[in-house]
Order: structure tokens, then sequence, then C-alpha cells
């Protein structure tokens, strides 16, 4: 099995993400992860909705996702054309014994400390997924006490937007409504 | 209309849901009031549009699957908050599987209470989700009218389907205005209805090399109103026709090349067909589990043409070497056009063989069936005499079991929109309500419901309303007193121990007397030489309901029989007798 990315472009509507987190469990697909937040367009969202399943059952769920009214435009991107990142929040155990070799593997990693307590360091980490986990391992030792980690977030490469096409087009009303 | 397309002043909320429903179209409405939905029915009392009042919500959902499966219309339902809603669960799960164009409009609670679990409160639009087209929640009163003329518009393009609306209580109470839309913002809604030209010279150049072809026809044909024309591919390219359950009618069943329905229960004709084709050309079908019976060992020597206007159905189940997206009917067109220039050219499929091959099957396995020995009833010869008695332009419901299986086969259909069942979800109690609603949408056609024993004690209230509203459907209680194809199930797989199928109904209730207590006219029938006096004297009553209670022999069985999960190529057209196809006729 492989991992793709897909980036879906959704009307920003109440409901969407329980329509489209619905759809998956109701097909039989996992998210690996699903990332939502705003766009360009104030009404349009964008799903970063990272899954692992051969090409044939993605191409299945592609489908299904398009016939979801809400859901603009579904794209995959090809993780040699896109750049992708997840956001890591995570709390170590540290005294003031170790605290400097902690702060090593920050800089190291080029992570960010965003807050010191007497017995602990929380400390902020951007990156692909190899990245993550490099530093999660690293850090392991130290003593984890808390973790929160973001959905993947990626975009494509180069000059070219995946919303450019995607303004809404109207649609004439029902034919009876006229008569 | 001019004045409904914004007049400005103030009204309710409810006021200007009515009107976006007459602006909409709708002339019929099945439903039952309730708290939250209250506020639309007292504009609904000035309406020129006709509200049903119905027993059941259930009966409501599907009285409106029949009146779309019947008129090509959009049904439309309604109910209340809470139960009411999630009575028209099962309608709306069934119309999303059989593809019907149907409107449910509900009543919520107040939008300030919405999450409270207050009285009545039932989550619909999250409920339905999964078997729903599409569902609206809508709070704010202006947002009405954009919101039907959205559900409409859903529920009709495309793969038809079910949507539902869900109004608020405090948005039907409140002041809005009425502005009628005159576009719609859907970006997200564009369903291709033109194929592709590179896809159908493909699929063209494919029926031309190929020697065992095969139209393999399903409901989407029905949908997309394209009988003509899969007549005129028909008949210009000589190729083999078999129909699915949800297709039957949509190609007549009088036609030589017609070899009858596949599936589970398919003609050994129209099984083997599918099975030893070379190339199927699928019009609006989806490969169903019960038309397909194990995927893997599915006509092995086949390609595949898969036409469907939803390119999810596309490769779902089989690849398809050329997928085409679009509607039935404007492929069906353009296959034709192509196909004629070949024809022309001097291009013609050659099929001779195969055609003798499949018309040999069908002549040699025809449907058939076993007369009791005790000289008690067949169902099936009432069916066969039902559809010979009332003819081709009669309207033909059914609910889901062995009375489905058997109408489907022996009734006989010449034309589309003629045979409504519920083949997707399999609802059993489908029937009643759903001939309600066909003769509500085309009062001019004779409906006969074909029911169950079973089914019909599951949905028979709405007898009620066909007498009280001059709705004067005819019923034939198919009675065999049992659950009958769970029992065929039994007798085959379980040893013939019949847990919990035998219903008495033979006994209990006295379906003549449930007849006459509900205000229609029942008559009873148990002997084969009653059957066309009982259907005659049915047939002459029109000012009420006419219920038949059929008492048949329980044993008989539906034949042929592809068991679940084994091969096609394993069918049974009687209990352990397997067809013998002479292979070197092809």
């Amino acid at each position: 099995m492989a991992k793709h990315t897909l980036s879906v472009l959704v009307e920003d509507k109440p409901g969407v993400l329980a329509r489209i987190s619905a759809l998956f469990s109701r097909r039989g697909f996992n998210i690996e992860s699903l990332a939502v937040g705003p766009t360009e367009h104030a009404e349009i969202s964008r799903m970063t909705i990272v899954v692992n399943v051969e090409s044939s059952p993605l191409e299945q769920v592609t489908k299904q996702l398009n016939k979801l009214v809400e859901v603009i435009k579904i794209v995959e991107l090809d993780p040699t054309a896109s750049v992708n990142r997840e956001l890591v929040l995570v709390k170590v155990a540290a005294t003031a014994e170790n605290r400097g070799e902690v702060l090593d593997v920050v800089q190291l990693f080029k992570a960010k400390v965003i807050d010191v307590a007497s017995d602990a360091i929380t400390m902020q980490i951007v990156g692909n997924d190899g990245k993550i986990s490099d530093f999660l391992r690293v850090l392991e030792p130290f003593g984890i006490r808390e973790l929160v980690q973001s959905g993947m977030v990626a975009i494509g490469r180069g000059p070219r937007s995946i919303s450019e096409r995607s303004k809404p087009v109207a649609v004439p009303v029902p034919p009876a409504a006229n008569a | 209309m001019s004045e409904q397309q914004g007049s400005g002043e103030t009204i309710t909320g409810a006021q200007s849901l009515v009107r976006s429903l007459e602006a909409a179209g709708v002339t019929d409405i099945f439903g039952i009031p309730g708290g939250a939905i209250l506020p639309a029915y007292d504009p609904l009392m000035d309406s020129s549009i006709r509200h049903i009042l119905v027993r059941h919500e259930q009966g409501a959902g599907h009285a409106a699957q029949g009146y779309a499966a019947a008129s090509g219309k959009v049904g439309v339902c309604m109910a209340t908050s809470g139960p009411g809603a999630t009575n028209l669960v099962t309608p709306l799960a069934d119309a999303h599987m059989d593809s019907l164009p149907m409107v449910a409009i509900t009543g919520q609670v107040g939008a300030s209470l919405i999450g409270t679990d207050a009285f009545q409160e039932a989550d619909i639009r999250g409920i339905t989700m999964p078997i729903t087209k599409h569902s609206f929640l809508v709070t704010d009163p202006a947002e009405i009218p954009t919101k039907v003329a959205e559900a409409f518009h859903i529920a009709s393009t495309g793969r038809p389907g079910p949507v539902l609306v869900d109004v608020t209580k405090s948005a039907l109470q409140s002041a809005t205005t009425f502005q009628w839309p005159t576009e719609l913002n859907l970006p997200g809604y564009r369903p291709v209805t033109r194929p592709h030209a590179k896809q159908i010279r493909e699929a063209a150049r494919l029926m031309l090399e190929s020697r065992k072809p095969v139209l393999y026809v399903g409901g989407g044909t029905i949908r997309s109103g394209a009988s003509k024309e899969l007549l005129a591919l028909a008949e210009l390219t000589g190729i083999p026709v078999v129909t699915t359950l949800m297709a039957r009618g949509a190609f007549p069943d009088s036609h030589p090349q017609h070899l009858g329905m596949p599936g589970m229960h398919g003609t050994v004709a129209a099984v083997a067909a599918l099975q030893k084709s070379d190339l199927i050309i699928s019009l609006g079908a989806r490969f169903d589990d019960r038309v397909t019976g194990n995927l893997d060992s599915f006509a092995p020597g086949a390609k595949v043409i898969h036409a469907d206007i939803d390119p999810a159905e596309i490769g779902k189940n089989r690849y398809a070497d050329v997928p085409i997206v679009g509607d039935v009917r404007e492929v069906l067109v353009d296959l034709i056009t192509t196909l004629r220039t070949e024809q022309e050219a001097g291009n013609t499929g050659d099929y001779e063989g195969w055609v003798a091959f499949c018309a040999g099957v069908k002549k040699k396995y025809p449907l058939g069936y076993d007369r009791p020995a005790d000289g008690g009833l067949a169902p099936q010869y009432v069916l066969e005499r039902l559809g010979v008695i009332s003819g081709p332009d009669t309207i033909y419901t059914a609910g889901v079991g062995q009375h489905q299986m058997w109408a489907a086969h022996f009734v006989g259909y010449e034309r589309p929109n003629t045979w409504i069942n519920s083949g997707g979800l399999g609802t059993m109690g489908f029937s009643v309500p759903a001939a309600m609603g066909a003769k509500v949408a085309m009062p001019d056609q004779t409906v006969w419901s074909v029911d169950g024993d079973g089914c019909f004690q599951m949905t028979n209230q709405e007898l009620a309303t066909c007498a009280i509203n001059n709705i004067p459907i005819k019923v034939a209680v198919i009675n065999n007193e049992s659950l009958g194809m769970v029992r065929q199930w039994q007798t085959l797989f379980y040893n013939s121990r019949y847990s919990n199928t035998d219903l008495h109904s033979k006994r209990i209730p006295d379906f003549v007397k449930l007849a006459d207590a509900y205000g229609c006219v029942g008559l009873a029938c148990e002997s084969p030489d009653d059957v066309d006096a009982t259907i005659q004297k049915a047939m002459e009553i029109n000012d009420v309901p006419v219920v038949v209670d059929f008492r048949v022999h329980r044993d008989a069985m539906v034949w042929p029989m592809v068991a679940a999960g084994t091969s096609n190529d394993d069918i049974k057209y009687a209990r352990d007798l397997a067809p013998q196809f002479d292979e070197d006729d092809l």
C-alpha cells in the first residue's frame, strides 16, 4: 500500500467535514491524516487528506468524494512536485542538568522552544514526515510527556494554483421552476 | 408565476416554503404534519398543491418514490422532526439505491433548541447523510427558496437521487420575503451528460470486432428515458439484450432479442449470455452482486464497455475496458450514429453464431414452473394471468421476495416505468405505498400492487389513504402464509428447518375483512379455475381500491437460482438441475 495525498477544495459550509469523514468510513477507507483550513477564497476550504490505499481503491474514493455536492475539486499531489508540512508541539521532561542537551536537539532540527517550566520544555517543529519522526526519535530518551500533531498540509510546487479554475459556475434552475 | 419571482411582501418562512414548492413545479405531496413542520401546513391549505395525508411517514416516502418512478417527476414527501423524519430513513435509503428523484421536506426543532435533545429532535441531516444525494439544514428563512430550488435541481439531474431539506420551526415562523432564484450556485455539482466522442468510437470499434456481445441494460436506461434509443441500437446491431431487475420494461419482453433478466434469479439465457459473452455493453447498470454472483468468475471472457452517468459506478466492481461517462440516452444516440456510419461503409458485426446460441438457450430453458399436484394455486400462474389480463399499459409495483421475482419474470413488460420495485435496498413493504404514489402520478393507468403476505402486513395501512383520497389501486397479495424467500433459503440451505418464517396469514389476518375494514373491496381466490374471473372482477372495480388474497401453495420456489456467493456458471434452473450448453454451437 502506498500513501497518497489528496488536496480537496470544498465549499465552506456546515457539515462538510462530517460528510467527507463519513464517506471514508462508509466506504471502508482509513484516513491517515486530515487537515482543514481556509483558502485564499473566503467561501472555499481546503482539506489535505493522506490515505494509505492501493491506486484502484483510491480512484474509487476520489470518485465518491467528487460526488459530494460540496466538493469542488480533488487533486492528488505528486510527492516529487509538491511540498508537505506537519506541525508538532511536544513537551519533554528536562531538568536543569539535561536542559542543554534538549536545546541542542532543538537547534539541530531547527525546532523552536515555546515554553519552559522548571522540569519540562515545550517545543514546536515544522517539517515533513521524515524530519518529524527523526526529531521525535531523538527526543524519546528524555521522556515525552505530551505530544500533539497537526494533520499534514501540502501544496504543489511551481506557479500554478489548484484553485485557479474552480470559480463557482451558475447552474440554471430546473425547467419545472420556470414553467 | 411572475409574481412569485419575488413580490417583496413580508411573509412567513412557512409561506415561503410552500411558494417555493409551487415554484419548483410540485403538484402532489405525501406527508403527515407534526409539531415542528406544523407552520408549513397552514399555508399548504391554501396552496394549489395536493397534500395526501398518509398513515405512516414510510408510506409517504415510498409513495413519493412510486410517484417518481412512474412519472419521472420529482416525488415529494413531508414529515415533522424526530420520529416523523426518522420514519423517512428507509424510503430515502431506497431512493438512493435505486436512483429515484425525490425531495423530502422535514421540520426541525427551533434553531436555538438544536443540540439540546429537545422534544422530537433528531439530527436527521446527519442521520441521512450517507443515504441521500444531498441534504440541507435551513435555519435562515431567507434561504428557503434557494435551498428548495437546489434540492429539486440536485434530485432530478445527473444520476437522480433523494435530497432532504430540513427546515427549523424558527425559520418557518420567522418573517421573510420570497425570492425565487434565477441561478443556482453549486460549484461542486456539474454532472456530465455528454459522452466523449473518442470513447464512443472506441466502443463502436469493440462492438464491431466482438463475436459474442450482449447489451446489459440497467435501471439507468429507464431513468434517462432511453427505451426508444435502446430498441433502435438493438435492432440496428442484432445484439442480444438482457434487462436487470431495475430495467424490466426498458426493452419489450416480447422482442425476440430479449433474453430476460440476468442475476441470482435470472433466466438461464440471460445469465448464460453474460457468462459466455466476449463483450458486455453495460448501459446504466452497476454490476450489482445480485447480477454478477461471484465477481471473480463473472463473465470471464468479456471485455466491458461501461456507460453510466455516475463516474463512480464505472470500474467500481468490474474493470471497464471502455468507460463512458454520460447520460445513457445520449450514449445510445451517439453509438447509433457511429454504427450507422460504419454500416453504410460496409462494417457490421458478425454475431450470427452467437445470436443462434442465445436463442437456442432461451428456447431450451424457458421460464417455467410446476403446477401443484394437489390442484392448489401456483403463484407464478397468478402473475402470468395478471400480466395477460391487465396488460402492458398497467403499472405493476412489487415488494421484496418471491412474489417480486415471480412478478419480474411472469407478468411480461413492454414499456418503461411500468415495473416499480425496490431493487437495491430490498425494502419489504414498498409495494402498496409505491402503488399509491404511482396511481397519483398516473391516474389514468391501472396500477397493480403485487405484494407478498409478509410485505403487505408492513405497510397496508396506506389502504386507508387510498380509499379516502380516491386512489383506486389494486393489490394482489400472493399469500403463501410465510416469509417465502427466506423460507426458500431455509429449504435449500438450512435442511428445511423453518425458523420464524411461518406467518399463518391464511388464518390471521383475514385479508378480505381487512380490505373491507379499510373501505376497499376484498376478494379471495384459491383455485386456478377462479384466477381469471377474480382478476376480471378486480379490473371492473375502479372507484375504490381492491385487495385480492391469492391463496397460493407455500412450497413454490423461485427458479432459476444462483446460490449466494457462487458463480453464475453454477446456475440451477430447478432444484439440482443444471443447464447443459451446446458450446459447439459457439
